[in-house]
């Protein structure tokens, strides 16, 4: 399974992402490769075509909830440039060229402060990010369970 | 009679910034004014100020998630030059060298294959839904796979010299924190060759598309103007990483040459104008008017008397033979000149990693601190100038930066004009196709107009159409 976290930590919550997957990182989870980036660029579709399954963790501008859980599918957006890969754009791309479709999630933490040039997060998103990293790990508690007893 | 009308284009597609494109119409639909406009402000020099000298070239990275390294080892020079250090160690030098190579490589393919490769496969004027990657793929699926490749290897390096792909710390002031382990040369070493031989295809297919093009490649965005970059310090050769000032006027004569880059502001005045927030420099002693110049791929291909990697230069000599040695003044052949870099980075990539001097344990120089420091480097997008003073406590007290999309504000403007008079001029209606001729001649000069408006995130562009008494009839906006 690979984690991508991205986003840019110079721009407030939108380090977000990053922040979460330095989080996980941290923890040195078995199975699990984790990669923090700026943005989601063309390579990351050769990085997730070695993997089953990808986690990919954003940060989302004024989200309902404190964070969000979907699965995404290869999807190719009306114009496309390098600031502008989607998840679903890393997918396509995977597809085109390396013939696989992993499973994908997104996981999108909830941010407050998107503003000027600002590193650190909102006190808002950063207990968003505690409650979005509960939710992943026993997500991936119990999914490592249904395998478990798949294989058994 | 037709009533005069004002298109804007925001934002420009594919292009990396924020900007919008104005284009004033009269009764006729004669195109009246065009301009590009950068609509996000925001100060990062006044960000920086108070923050510790050491911290600056990690922080600065912030200012861009596309070229974070350049803003990194501009940074870096300056804080060399404040901690008095004006030579760094053999290892420092190189290694940085690598991390910059890595650098121009990964960009410049980037923007190449991924952006503006639909507008050189399917024409300026193609349908939105072909122009894009995807398509290219469908068409060439073996060159998708190259360029994601060839950026992945340009990421690798990046993040072997600096440390890590997003805010590396690798350069730091004097010096550099890491040599290249043996086991990450070996690993570059064994797909240098490949990388040389994808750089060269790469060479041959945008020389093959300006040479077979060469009526639109003369006419579209084409305009003489002076040109500007660092050359190495010595013989004049192409040097992306350090050098001396030379700018050429549009016929080859010589303005000013081997200037010392710590004396960019004898040299250069940063224009202010109402109705945009970037600057527009000109050369001193030419004035507004002349003095105005560009910078960036072409503009180096234009300035540099050689390039000192065989495979690049015999490209290069290939290059400004079709202009009889002048210099070039084709928008379009900055994806030529692009390319030509892409092989002169891989074949740079390839002597280092033979150096053994990348294993090297003396890592950084010291010196006698100063107050003041200037850094410059000739960045993917051209020269990018960074500069900073210091206090007693080693705070920043002042800073000022000028990248390259602001050093080519003026000729971007001319080609923003030059196309909308060639191509939207007298149409009774506007379509697509038409603007997208005028984003090509924006995109041409892979402008960072994130960098350029020093503000973080996103960076559309958008065209709006208006009539002779100042209505919106038309406008046009999408993402990049």
């Amino acid at each position: 399974m690979l984690l991508i976290g991205y986003g840019n930590p110079g721009r407030g919550d939108d380090g977000l992402g990053p922040a979460f997957s330095e989080r996980i990182a941290e923890r040195a989870l078995p199975g699990l490769e984790v990669d923090t980036d700026y943005q989601l660029v063309a390579e990351h579709a050769l990085a997730i075509s070695g993997h089953d399954l990808v986690i990919f963790v954003d940060a989302e501008i004024e989200g309902e909830q404190t964070f969000s859980f979907r699965e995404v599918q290869p999807a190719s957006p009306e114009t496309i440039g390098s600031h502008s890969f989607l998840p679903e754009t890393v997918l396509t791309l995977c597809t085109t060229l390396f013939g696989v479709t992993p499973c994908a999630y997104v996981l999108g933490i909830s941010g407050k402060d998107f503003g000027e040039v600002k590193e650190g997060l909102s006190t808002q998103a950063s207990e968003n990010m505690v409650e979005a990293e509960a939710f992943f790990l026993n997500w991936l508690e119990h999914r490592t369970l249904e395998r478990e007893a798949a294989h058994a | 009679m037709a009533e005069p009308r004002m298109i804007e284009i925001s934002p420009v597609t594919r292009v990396e910034g924020h900007g919008k494109v104005t284009i004033h119409l009269d009764e006729e639909n004669r195109v009246e004014e065009a301009r590009l406009h950068i609509v996000e402000f925001r100060g990062f020099e006044r960000f920086i100020r108070g923050r510790l000298m050491w911290e600056v070239p990690v922080i600065v990275q912030r200012l861009c998630g596309i070229c974070p390294v350049s803003h990194h080892l501009a940074a870096a020079k300056a804080m060399d030059m404040i901690a008095g250090v004006d030579q760094l160690t053999p290892t420092a030098e190189k290694m940085r060298r690598l991390m910059h190579y890595g650098q121009v490589m990964q960009s410049h393919v980037l923007h190449f294959f991924h952006l503006a490769a639909p507008d050189l496969l399917f024409g300026f004027g193609a349908p939105a839904e072909k122009r894009n990657i995807f398509e290219v793929i469908k068409e060439k699926p073996e060159l998708g796979k190259r360029a994601v490749l060839m950026r992945k290897y340009g990421q690798e390096i990046i993040e072997a010299t600096a440390g890590k792909k997003i805010h590396g710390t690798g350069a730091i002031p004097g010096g550099i924190n890491r040599n290249l382990t043996i086991e990450r040369r070996d690993h570059f070493l064994g797909s240098i060759d490949m990388m040389i031989e994808w750089a060269l295809d790469a060479v041959k297919l945008a020389r093959d598309y300006t040479q077979e093009h060469e009526d639109l490649v003369a006419e579209f965005g084409s305009f003489p103007s002076n040109y500007l970059s660092l050359v190495r310090e010595s013989d004049g050769a192409l040097d992306l990483y350090h050098g001396n000032l030379r700018a050429l006027s549009s016929t080859g004569d010589q303005i000013f040459d081997q200037i010392p880059y710590t004396r960019y502001h004898e040299l250069i005045v940063e224009d202010v104008r109402s109705w945009s927030y970037m600057k527009f420099p000109f050369i001193t002693e030419l004035g507004p008017e002349a003095g105005w110049y560009r910078v960036g791929p072409l503009a180096r291909m234009n300035t540099a008397s050689f390039i000192d990697t065989p495979l690049a230069n015999k490209a290069h000599a290939v290059l400004k033979a079709e202009t009889g040695g002048v210099p070039n003044n084709s928008t379009l052949a900055n994806h030529w000149a692009r390319m030509i870099e892409v092989l002169h980075c891989v074949e740079k990539i390839r002597d280092l990693l033979n150096d053994p001097d990348l294993q090297g344990t003396d890592l950084i120089a010291e010196g006698e601190r100063r107050e003041e420091g200037i850094g410059v480097i000739e960045a993917p997008r051209g020269n990018l100038i960074h500069h900073y003073k210091v206090d007693e406590h080693d705070q920043v007290t002042y800073c000022n930066l000028i990248v390259s999309t602001t050093h080519n504000n003026e000729g971007m403007n001319r080609a923003v004009k030059d196309v909308a008079v060639k191509h939207l001029s007298g149409q009774a209606q506007i379509t697509e196709g038409m603007l997208n001729h005028v984003e090509v001649a924006i995109r041409a000069y892979d402008p960072c107009l994130s960098c350029a408006t020093h503000a973080l995130g996103q960076m559309p562009l958008q065209v709006e159409l208006f009539d002779a008494e100042g209505c919106m009839v038309d406008s046009r906006t999408q993402s990049i």
